[in-house]
């Protein structure tokens, strides 16, 4: 060899990549031709700086109200909801999680019904569920817990049967070999080796709780939505001020705690 | 003097065998747990009597939202390209928002901690806020309609790209970066030439990844009146058409999971 060729870019990369900006260049047009700008509303200004004047000023009164229905309740039932939801999951998702996990399940086949069934309750947004539970036992915060609880299993469900598909096989063969059964194997082989990462998925699913139960109210299925809405609706900016440092202030702490419980836990 | 040597061999074994740790911990965390879970039932007044007896009505829901109602799929498909058009320009806009952030948030880029750390609380704070709390302030705003939504998801996606962005780039070589300040580039030429072709295409794949999260949350932000496809919710729940409401649901489903599978391939070949 003289002389090395200097390396010419591909001529089939360029014309994909050119293919792709306009297919995004058309979607763009697409998108942005539909969007309806009819103007802002001129009251625009008037309610930004109503609202941002609410959060400068939160109405501290609601903080606490000794006939109840106060920001510190709302926040309390908002807990317990993400809390109770997130077990209700944590405990539901198991069986899922062994039988989407690859090495648990005989077959391809099993494993992936169980890796679908898993995705189609991931996309299934909580708040439909929520919608539904209403239906079901009434608007108020358990629709919420069931909702959460369900839909949790997709997320939760997915991340343990990857932990359980991670496993070493090592202590299993061991504890086969010394004739334990198989309820034994599971007990001290496997549970040792995925509880933390259960714990640790379990908090960070929690988190996401949290949020979403916060939300809940909106559409009547419990926790601080509920006033934050009724807020809203009556433009009582001050009010919706303080929910929304009450919001903040709470998901920072919680997630505080979580961030040190996870980093100890794995 | 079998006997001593079995009295022995006790000894040995006693000396042998740790002790086992003690297990209050555990039985502490144990109980914590439970009486949070049972104070969490008591304040939500969750009992398991109420989901039994609901159950029938459960059934009843399900029975009635079957069969779906085909014929409603034409109504409900302008709202649906609503939604996607949505997630589209929201995500493009929170992309186009975070990179900045993104830039002022890393410690590697943004070189004093009287930078970062304030925009670091700043993107803490956002990213506290539900989406579809920001969709309902921002619909107090501007009025029913996608345009909210738009920018709900905009401050939405903001938060998460410019927070996975600006993790991915203080993990980024930092040799590129040395070069280009021995050579006496300034900081835009600097970001440009050693940072940009570092973290493009992390970049890229955070921006899908945000993109299925918000084609979720475009479809549910119409609950608050932000346009949609889950202003359809209302519509039909309220009228007790269930039919019609699984035929929403089917058709959303269907619509993420086609843009999951895409964006996953997409990602998997960018990186």
């Amino acid at each position: 060899m003289k002389s090395v060729a200097r390396p010419v870019k591909p001529k089939k990369n360029r014309f994909m990549l050119w293919s792709i900006y306009v297919l995004l260049a058309a979607i763009y047009i697409w998108a942005l031709s539909g969007i309806p700008i009819e103007g802002f509303k001129e009251t625009a200004g008037q309610i930004t700086k109503a609202i941002l004047s609410g959060i400068l000023s939160p109405d501290w009164g609601y903080v606490y109200l000794p006939e109840g229905e106060d920001l510190l309740r709302g926040l309390l039932d908002t807990l317990a909801i993400a809390i109770l939801g997130t077990f209700i999951s944590a405990f539901l998702c198991i069986p899922f999680a062994f039988w989407a996990a690859n090495n648990m399940t005989k077959g391809k086949i099993a494993a992936g019904t169980g890796k679908f069934i898993l995705s189609f309750i991931r996309t299934f947004p909580e708040l439909v569920m929520a919608l539904l539970f209403i239906k079901v036992v009434g608007p108020g915060s358990f629709a919420g817990v069931l909702a959460l609880g369900l839909h949790s299993i997709g997320m939760l469900g997915k991340l343990f049967s990857e932990e359980v598909e991670n496993i070493d096989f090592g202590p299993i063969e061991a504890l086969k070999a010394t004739g334990a059964s198989g309820l034994q194997t599971l007990w001290f082989a496997v549970v040792p080796q995925i509880i933390p990462g259960f714990i640790s998925y379990t908090l960070y699913r929690f988190e996401i709780n949290l949020r979403s139960a916060s939300i809940l109210g909106i559409i009547g299925a419990g926790g601080i939505g509920t006033p934050l809405i009724f807020a809203m609706q009556s433009r009582d900016w001050s009010r919706v001020g303080i929910i929304l440092l009450g919001i903040i202030a709470m998901v920072t702490i919680v997630d505080i705690i979580s961030g040190y419980l996870r980093k100890k836990v794995v | 003097m079998k006997r001593i040597e079995s009295l022995n061999m006790n000894r040995l074994t006693k000396q042998e065998i740790p002790k086992a740790p003690t297990k209050i911990k555990h039985y502490l965390t144990t109980a914590l747990i439970v009486l949070l879970i049972g104070w969490s039932a008591y304040q939500t007044e969750s009992s398991f009597i109420d989901f039994v007896e609901g159950f029938p009505n459960m059934f009843d829901l399900l029975v009635q939202m079957y069969p779906p109602s085909w014929s409603y799929f034409d109504d409900i498909v302008p709202a649906m390209l609503d939604t996607f058009r949505m997630a589209v320009i929201g995500t493009t806009m929170g992309a186009l928002l975070a990179v900045p952030f993104a830039l002022l948030c890393a410690s590697n880029i943004a070189a004093s901690n009287w930078i970062y750390y304030p925009f670091r609380f700043i993107l803490n704070l956002i990213r506290t806020i539900p989406e579809l709390l920001l969709a309902a302030i921002f619909v107090a705003i501007f009025g029913l309609g996608p345009l909210p939504g738009i920018f709900a998801l905009a401050v939405f996606s903001m938060g998460i790209i410019a927070k996975l962005t600006y993790e991915a780039m203080e993990s980024i070589d930092k040799g590129p970066l040395e070069a280009m300040t021995a050579v006496g580039a300034n900081k835009i030429q600097w970001i440009v030439y050693s940072v940009v072709p570092q973290v493009s295409p992390y970049f890229v794949s955070f921006v899908l990844y945000t993109f299925e999260i918000n084609i979720r949350a475009a479809a549910i932000l119409g609950l608050v009146g932000a346009g949609g496809i889950g202003e359809y919710y209302d519509k039909t729940l309220g009228f007790l058409e269930y039919d019609k409401v699984s035929t929403i649901i089917i058709f959303t489903l269907m619509v993420v999971l086609l843009i999951d599978y895409i964006s996953t391939k997409l990602r998997e070949k960018l990186l």
